[in-house]
């Protein structure tokens, strides 16, 4: 589906990612772990083809990424993004309409179709009673979920989500989490998000990329990568990991006071 | 939607025919509806002797330049506003009415022919948009802020601003009241020309083809890209056509302040912001509301004309902030 190549991201004269050699299959979905400031949205953006790798290259269904049209590879992948600045008063139903726009070509109105993708998207995100809300009078849970949904309705095979948990409550995370499990499994869409909940992590992928931000990076399924060493190193800070029934659960050690 | 906005766009249209109908009809000599096809007929042909067919036919002029300009001014304050993300914006801020005024008022000072006041204001015009282009060519590509931009621009306005007080503190005490008329913005003996009809049509037609894509911008930002937008082509689209349109517009009828900030407020407030519907609904209402204006502007104090300027400020400023309010409300 979606492969870097040889892929090396540098801010300001730092190296954040030393030579990423990786790649996601169908039906499979990542979680991107790592501090701030470790590369994590830049690489994200990277692999969206919204910004340029200092080196290597990003290639989607074995094309790279400045062979796709812009408007071919919108339908080939979609991005959530972290931050969200809303300028208009758009109703909820419109933000989410736009996300159709790759496959309107020449159309000047949506058609039948493109409502149908949305009003799924939203009753799937469990804000279809919003549809008609100007965008600016919603909550930042309510505002981050009709995002989510326009990720949905852009209805591409790769999905790529920058901390799509924020401002969520425990039980939509929980929900939005199956959700995107299940479009792995049933829809073999790849998905890629990026998290601070390992333990999340641990339930909602089935793979998990940590990076580190010097350079070093680790890839592999949540078996081989999620454990309290390595989350330790990777995130600079000792992990404990307690086993609950048949659950493993990673908590950060030393008390707070 | 496709339904309503058809309608809309139909009963907007109407309605500007209506404005220039009586822009025709009203005035310090009145002009009975009924006088009006046979005086309209008359002053088509140019045949015009009666005294009612010149009286159409000056006013209908004026009229058609006054809906021009309105129009032009409404679009370029939709364009801006969505090229800036700012609802704030007009399609002075950047500077362009500025750059015109410079030259006009240079233009004014020097005593030159009428006609060299209108082309050293559009070169004026000019001169500052290709400035700012310039300055600002990062800022209008995919990944530029559009607060740089605004900023370039604003800092080119006070310079230009600067030159115009200072011309105006140097200028004989004769040709100081041309020169302010002029700034505050004079449609009476505005000539009507071709070239706004033209960019007028051009930048619509622009504004039309990529009113989705302008949705996706107004609401994405540089983010717009991964939606398949070409940010950074689009972003100088919409500069072009708007400094086209506030180039021709200022050119025309001076720096008539207001309408390019509150028809497309009035209109999104009104109609919602999706430009599918905003963009010709507010260049259309734009129109209708200088025409409206202008009249009002020759007619409230007559036989006085008002400079049709004092009169979008007098207006504007209390039905601004009386949408300000409105917005507020929970």
């Amino acid at each position: 589906m979606i492969s870097a190549i040889d892929l090396t991201l540098a801010v300001g004269g730092r190296v954040l990612l030393d030579k990423l050699n990786w790649q996601a299959e169908p039906g499979q979905s990542w979680y991107v772990i790592g501090r701030n400031g470790a590369g994590k949205s830049t690489l994200l953006r990277t692999l969206a083809g919204l910004s340029l790798p200092s080196a290597g290259h990003v290639a989607l269904q074995g094309r790279t990424l400045d062979q796709w049209p812009l408007p071919a590879l919108a339908q080939q992948r979609a991005l959530l993004t972290q931050s969200r600045s809303d300028a208009f008063g758009y109703r909820v139903i419109e933000t989410v309409l736009a996300a159709r726009h790759p496959y309107c070509g020449t159309r000047y109105w949506e058609d039948g179709d493109d409502h149908r993708h949305c009003r799924a998207a939203l009753q799937a995100m469990q804000v279809d009673g919003l549809a008609e809300r100007d965008i600016r009078t919603l909550s930042g849970g309510e505002r981050q979920r009709v995002a989510i949904a326009a990720v949905l309705a852009q209805d591409t095979p790769l999905i790529l989500l920058d901390e799509p948990a924020n401002a969520l409550d425990l039980g939509h995370q929980v929900s939005v989490m199956r959700l995107l499990a299940r479009l792995c499994r049933e829809q073999g869409k790849t998905v890629m998000m990026i998290g601070h909940d390992v333990n999340l992590a641990q339930h909602a992928a089935s793979h998990a990329l940590l990076l580190m931000g010097d350079g070093r990076w680790t890839a592999g399924s949540v078996a081989e990568v999620l454990h309290a060493p390595l989350l330790s190193q990777y995130l600079g800070h000792p992990i404990e990991a307690i086993q609950h029934g048949n659950r493993q659960i990673f908590i950060p050690e030393g008390a707070f006071t | 939607m496709q339904q309503r906005a058809t309608v809309l766009v139909a009963a907007l249209c109407a309605l500007a025919c209506a404005s220039l109908v009586l822009a025709g009809t009203v005035g310090s000599v009145p002009v009975s509806l009924s006088d009006l096809p046979a005086a309209l007929l008359d002053a088509l042909q140019g045949t015009g002797t009666t005294l009612a067919s010149t009286l159409v036919d000056l006013r209908l002029t004026r009229a058609l330049v006054a809906f021009v300009t309105g129009a032009a001014l409404a679009l370029a304050g939709v364009l801006m506003q969505a090229l800036l993300r700012n609802p704030l914006a007009d399609p002075y801020v950047l500077g362009i009415s500025a750059g015109a005024s410079v030259g006009a008022l240079a233009a004014l000072l020097f005593m030159c022919a009428a006609w060299m006041v209108d082309g050293a204001a559009f070169a004026g015009a000019a001169a500052i948009s290709l400035l700012l282009y310039a300055l600002a060519r990062r800022d209008l590509g995919a990944d530029g802020g559009a607060t740089s931009l605004l900023l370039t621009g604003v800092i080119l306005s006070s310079g230009c601003m600067a030159l115009v007080t200072l011309m105006l503190s140097i200028a004989p005490e004769g040709r100081l009241r041309g020169m302010i008329f002029w700034m505050i913005g004079d449609l009476s003996g505005a000539p009507l020309r071709v070239l706004p009809w033209l960019a007028l049509s051009a930048a619509l037609l622009f504004a039309v083809r990529n009113a989705r894509a302008l949705n996706v911008i107004a609401m994405h930002g540089d983010g717009a890209a991964a939606l398949g937008i070409h940010v950074g082509p689009l972003r100088k689209g919409l500069y072009c056509c708007s400094a086209l349109l506030t180039a021709s517009a200022v050119t025309t009828a001076g720096s008539i302040g207001f309408v390019g900030l509150i028809v497309p407020h009035a209109c999104r407030f009104a109609l919602g912001p999706d430009h599918r519907l905003l963009v010709p609904a507010a260049t259309l209402a734009g129109g209708t509301f200088l025409v409206l204006a202008d009249t009002l502007a020759r007619t409230v104090a007559a036989p006085q004309q008002l400079p049709v300027g004092v009169v979008t400020a007098l207006l504007g400023a209390p039905v601004f902030l009386f949408q300000l309010h409105q917005l507020r409300r929970p």
